[in-house]
C-alpha cells in the first residue's frame, strides 16, 4: 500500500522540536502544517510566497525543489535569511520528505 | 503628537477639523464598501489609510492576482476589484486622507469620537468603523538593535524626496524592483550610491537588473553582493553602516543615508491601545451588528474576530452592511428607516 503519512520535525522559535505526522495526500504545504499545529507561523498571504511569515531553515539533507523566482524575490525582502532558508508555503508535503527537519526562522518586528 | 498639535501655540497650524458621520480606518475593500452601504442610508464617510492608494491588501500585496470568490465575478483581478469599488462609491463622495496613520482616538462628552493621524489631521464623527485588516502597512525594519536611533537621521524606509540625497553618500539595500529602481535613479543624484544585496544575483525587471550591473561595471555605483547590513553608527546622525559578507568578514562603509527597502508588512499598532476587547491581534465583536465593546465603534473585515470568522472579502462586505444599520441608529436616534432594495430606490448620491 502507498504510504500516505510522513513524519517531520519542526523546531519552533523557542527551540522546542515537534515531531509531526503529516498526510501527503491532502496537498498540504509546510506553512499549513505549522499553522495547523499552532507553531506560531502566520502565513499572512495564505501561501502565495508573498509575505515570508513562514520562513524556515531546512536542517536535514533532503533535496528540495529549487525555489521559484517569486520565492527568491520574497526572501530578498526578508531578514534572518540563510543559505538554507525556504518559505514553508512553497514546500509541499510529499513522501520523499519523510524525516524532514526544519527550524522556524525568527520573526521580524 | 496630538499634545503638540493641540497646544495653543500651534493653533495657527492646526488643520481644520473634518466632520463626518462615519470615520473609516482602512481603505481596504471592506472600508471602501462601507461608504456604499452607509451612503444608501445617507450617512457620510471619511476614510483614512496609511497607504498612498486605496485597496488595502489587494493593492499592496496582490494587485495582479485573480480572485475567484467574489459573487457574480467568476474571476476578477484584485486591482480591478478596487477600481470598481472606487467607482461604486463615487456617488457618495467620501473624503480620503491617504498616507497618514491613525494614531489616536478620544471620546468627547457628547459621545462623538476624534481621531488624530500621524500628520495631525483630525476627524470628528459619532461612529468609527475599524476596517484595519491585518493592520497598518508599515515598512519592514531590519533587526538591528539601535536602528531606531537613526530613523529620520539618515535612515529612511520610504523615499519621498529624492532631492534630499543630492551629493550624499547613500547605501541602498533590499530586494525587489524598488531597490533596483532607486539605485538607478539616485546614481545621478547622490555623491555615491552603494547597493548591498544578500545574494549574488538580482530578481527584478531584467532591464533594471542590467542597468544596475552596467552602472557598477562603469564604476558609477558600488554593488556589494552576498552581504548584509548588520550595524549602524554615528554620533548624532548616521555616519557608517557595518556590512557583513556571507563569508563571515565584516567592515564599515561611510553612509550619510541608508534606505532599507524590504517592502511593507502589516502591524496592528495604536488600535491595540484603545481599550477594545481583543483576541490576539483581532478585535472582538458582537455578530448582531459587528459592534465592539465601545458603543459607536465597529470592527469589520479582517480585523475582527468572532466564532466562525473567515477572513474573506465577501464576509467583510456582509459585516459592514449589517454594521451601518446599527450606526444609523447612533447617528439618527430619532429617525426610523425603511429598508429598501437598490433596484427600488436606486443609488442617490450626495
Ligand atoms: C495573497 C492574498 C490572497 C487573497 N485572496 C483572497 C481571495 O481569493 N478571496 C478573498 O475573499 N480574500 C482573499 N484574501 C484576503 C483579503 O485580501 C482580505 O480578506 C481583505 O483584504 C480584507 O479587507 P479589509 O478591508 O478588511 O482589510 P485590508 O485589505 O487589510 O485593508 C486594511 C487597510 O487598513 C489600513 N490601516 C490599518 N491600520 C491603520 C491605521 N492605524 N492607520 C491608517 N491605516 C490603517 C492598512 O494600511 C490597510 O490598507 C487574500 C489575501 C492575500 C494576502
Amino acid at each position: 500500500m502507498e504510504q500516505i503519512d510522513i513524519t517531520i520535525t519542526v523546531i519552533d522559535r523557542e527551540g522546542v522540536a515537534h515531531e509531526l505526522t503529516v498526510p501527503t495526500d491532502m496537498g498540504m504545504n509546510l506553512m499549513e502544517v505549522c499553522n495547523g499545529n499552532e507553531l506560531g507561523v502566520e502565513g499572512t498571504c495564505g501561501g502565495m510566497a508573498l509575505c515570508a511569515s513562514c520562513q524556515c531553515y531546512v536542517e536535514s539533507n533532503h533535496k528540495l525543489h529549487e525555489p521559484s523566482d517569486d520565492e527568491l524575490n520574497m526572501l530578498d525582502q526578508t531578514f534572518f535569511v540563510q543559505d538554507n532558508s525556504r518559505l514553508g508555503c512553497q514546500i509541499k508535503m510529499t513522501n520523499d520528505l519523510d524525516g524532514l527537519v526544519v527550524r522556524i526562522a525568527p520573526k521580524g518586528e | 503628537m496630538s499634545i503638540i498639535i493641540n497646544h495653543p501655540f500651534y493653533a495657527h497650524l492646526q488643520p481644520i477639523m473634518i466632520e463626518t458621520d462615519i470615520l473609516i480606518i482602512g481603505a481596504g475593500p471592506v472600508g471602501l464598501f462601507t461608504v456604499f452601504e452607509a451612503g444608501l442610508l445617507k450617512l457620510k464617510c471619511h476614510i483614512i489609510d496609511v497607504l498612498p492608494e486605496p485597496g488595502g491588501q489587494l493593492t499592496e500585496v496582490y494587485p495582479k492576482k485573480p480572485i475567484y470568490d467574489i459573487p457574480g465575478f467568476p474571476s476578477v483581478l484584485a486591482g480591478d476589484l478596487v477600481h470598481n469599488l472606487m467607482k461604486q462609491i463615487e456617488p457618495f463622495k467620501p473624503g480620503f486622507t491617504l498616507g497618514e496613520k491613525v494614531e489616536q482616538l478620544e471620546q468627547l462628552s457628547d459621545c462623538k469620537f476624534i481621531i488624530t493621524t500621524s500628520k495631525g489631521t483630525q476627524v470628528k464623527a459619532p461612529c468609527v468603523f475599524i476596517a484595519a485588516g491585518l493592520g497598518c502597512f508599515e515598512p519592514k525594519r531590519p533587526p538591528i538593535s539601535n536602528i531606531r536611533d537613526f530613523e529620520d537621521k539618515g535612515i529612511d524606509y520610504v523615499i519621498r524626496e529624492p532631492e534630499k540625497y543630492r551629493n550624499k553618500t547613500v547605501v541602498i539595500s533590499g530586494g525587489g524592483d524598488s531597490a533596483l529602481d532607486w539605485t538607478i535613479f539616485l546614481a545621478d543624484v547622490a555623491k555615491k550610491v552603494t547597493m548591498v544585496h544578500r545574494r549574488d544575483s538580482f530578481r527584478g525587471h531584467l532591464d533594471s537588473v542590467e542597468k544596475v550591473m552596467d552602472l557598477a561595471k562603469r564604476g558609477v555605483i558600488d554593488v556589494i553582493t552576498e552581504a548584509e547590513i548588520v550595524g549602524v553608527a554615528g554620533s548624532d546622525a548616521l555616519e557608517t553602516v557595518t556590512i557583513k559578507k556571507n563569508s563571515g568578514e565584516s567592515f564599515d562603509i561611510v553612509a550619510e543615508n541608508w534606505m532599507p527597502l524590504y517592502g511593507l508588512s502589516p502591524m496592528l499598532g495604536p488600535i491595540a491601545e484603545w481599550g477594545l476587547n481583543l483576541d490576539k491581534k483581532s478585535i472582538l465583536v458582537d455578530t448582531r451588528d459587528y459592534s465592539t465593546n465601545i458603543k459607536g465603534i465597529y470592527a469589520i473585515g479582517d480585523i475582527n474576530e468572532y466564532e466562525g470568522k473567515l477572513k474573506l472579502i465577501l464576509c467583510g462586505f456582509h459585516e459592514t452592511t449589517i454594521a451601518v444599520q446599527s450606526a444609523f441608529a447612533i447617528c439618527y436616534p430619532d429617525k426610523k428607516r425603511q429598508f429598501k432594495y437598490t433596484t427600488v430606490a436606486g443609488v442617490e448620491g450626495f
